[in-house]
């Protein structure tokens, strides 16, 4: 989907605000949000591509405005309504009720699976790369053009690559391909290729910075060849 | 297919308060607790990890092995992946690991300009700044001007500047330069040196 979140190129943000010594948690609600991600993975509520798209139905003056953690604490509850896990009158409630009274204890469970499971996840990982007969369509040194279709749903493909002509400069191998599994309807491993755009390319040759490009990892489905980039 | 059918018509709900922030998430982790998805404990756990064990001293440690043993350098650029399972480092987002080198003729930068990926297992989680419209937006356009405005990094026009936009699954780090003056230290020393900022590729490493 063309949303805010697909920010590449955007102008006018601003400068960088970096913070000196910055902590890993700025409040204790960002640490359930964070692990949120693990939990409601493990209970099936979401894959990683779904739960990238659950944040950029955020609106986008909330997207823009919020602290990042609370994309996270966005996207768990979407998941967790559409699967009717929770009801959304309820979780008002308990909301005004933990408002009016924020020192009450949440409730006691202990779950060593579910424990256990935390450690693994870290040190094993959720890879996405997939198993495919499917033959690459491009090798490394190929001029590929990024099609310009708008996929309405959730997508990787940056608005600031489409159109655009490249190089192939790396292939990668077939992974989960996320405008399937994003959109709910399976893994359907693809070729990911990283392609070289120029900042020429990119962003014409009166604007570009000198010597420089970007380096993209494209899903192969976004690519057709090309006759070549502007050097 | 239209936009109306796919994208639910979202409505404005924030700004929120920390306290209306921090209500709420309590409501959600109540209601996961209840319905035996989640533990207080897990976020324990989760949140102590990232904070004590998982972090750029990591990164660092590789790095530093990369400046002083020349054939894990070339396994690392082979494959990251394989060659920080080789420090028993590894793990969720960073399953598919690229380290990409630094030299008087090239300097790379990292970003992630549709969310925020970024490779944890050799750089903890990112901080507030990675993770915000203002770098993501901008250092795929502009990135020898934000390095020099944003970070006070210049980088010589001589020098190629390479954007690496995480767009995949794939997780990159930059290898950067060692600095000069450095050539008495120790693996452990020169570790002390590597900052985060220097393997996401907004600052140098210094001596």
């Amino acid at each position: 989907m063309n949303g805010v979140h697909d920010l590449g190129g955007t102008d006018g943000l601003g400068p960088v605000a970096v913070e000196k010594d910055e902590p890993v948690w700025h409040s204790e609600w960002e640490k359930a949000a964070f692990a949120l991600f693990a939990t409601n993975f493990r209970a099936g509520l979401f894959n990683v591509d779904m739960f990238r798209y659950g944040i950029e139905q955020m609106h986008p003056a909330d997207y823009l405005l919020s602290p990042y953690y609370e994309h996270w604490m966005h996207t768990a509850e979407h998941y967790a309504v559409k699967a009717g896990v929770i009801d959304p009158a309820e979780l008002d409630e308990k909301t005004q009720y933990y408002l009016d009274h924020p020192d009450e204890p949440l409730p006691d469970r202990t779950d060593p699976e579910l424990l256990a499971f935390v450690d693994a996840a870290v040190k094993g990982g959720a890879p996405a790369r997939r198993d495919s007969d499917a033959e690459p369509a491009f090798r490394v040194g190929d001029q590929v053009t990024v099609t310009v279709d708008s996929p309405l749903e959730h997508t990787r493909k940056a608005r600031y690559i489409r159109g655009r002509s490249g190089v192939v400069e790396h292939a990668h191998g077939t992974f989960i391909y996320p405008d399937s599994a994003g959109n709910g309807r399976g893994e359907d491993p693809k070729h990911v290729y990283t392609v070289k755009f120029t900042n020429a390319e990119l962003w014409g040759d009166e604007h570009a910075e000198p010597n420089g490009a970007v380096y993209f990892d494209v899903w192969e489905p976004y690519l057709v060849p090309s006759e070549g980039a502007k050097a | 297919m239209t936009s109306s059918e796919v994208t639910p018509s979202p409505t404005v709900t924030l700004p929120r308060s920390e306290a209306e922030i921090a209500a709420r998430m309590k409501a959600l982790e109540a209601l996961m607790i209840d319905k035996g998805i989640m533990t207080t404990e897990a976020v324990d756990r989760l949140a102590e990890i990232y904070e004590n064990e998982v972090g750029p001293q990591l990164g660092a440690s590789v790095v530093a092995k990369a400046w002083t043993d020349p054939e894990f350098k070339a396994r690392l650029l082979a494959n990251a992946t394989q060659a920080c399972a080789e420090l028993d480092i590894g793990g969720l987002q960073g399953e598919d690991m690229v380290a990409v080198e630094n030299t008087d003729t090239v300097h790379n930068v990292v970003t992630c300009t549709l969310c925020s990926c970024y490779p944890w297992p050799v750089l903890g989680l990112p901080p507030n700044w990675y993770k915000e419209p203002a770098y993501r937006s901008r250092i795929v356009r502009e990135p020898r001007a934000m390095l020099r405005e944003d970070f006070g990094y210049d980088v010589p026009d001589s020098v190629e500047i390479r954007v690496w936009d995480s767009s995949a699954e794939l997780r990159y780090m930059v290898l950067p330069q060692r600095p000069a003056g450095t050539e008495s230290m120790s693996e452990a020393e020169l570790a002390e040196l590597v900052t985060r900022d220097a393997m996401i590729g907004v600052a140098p490493v210094r001596a």
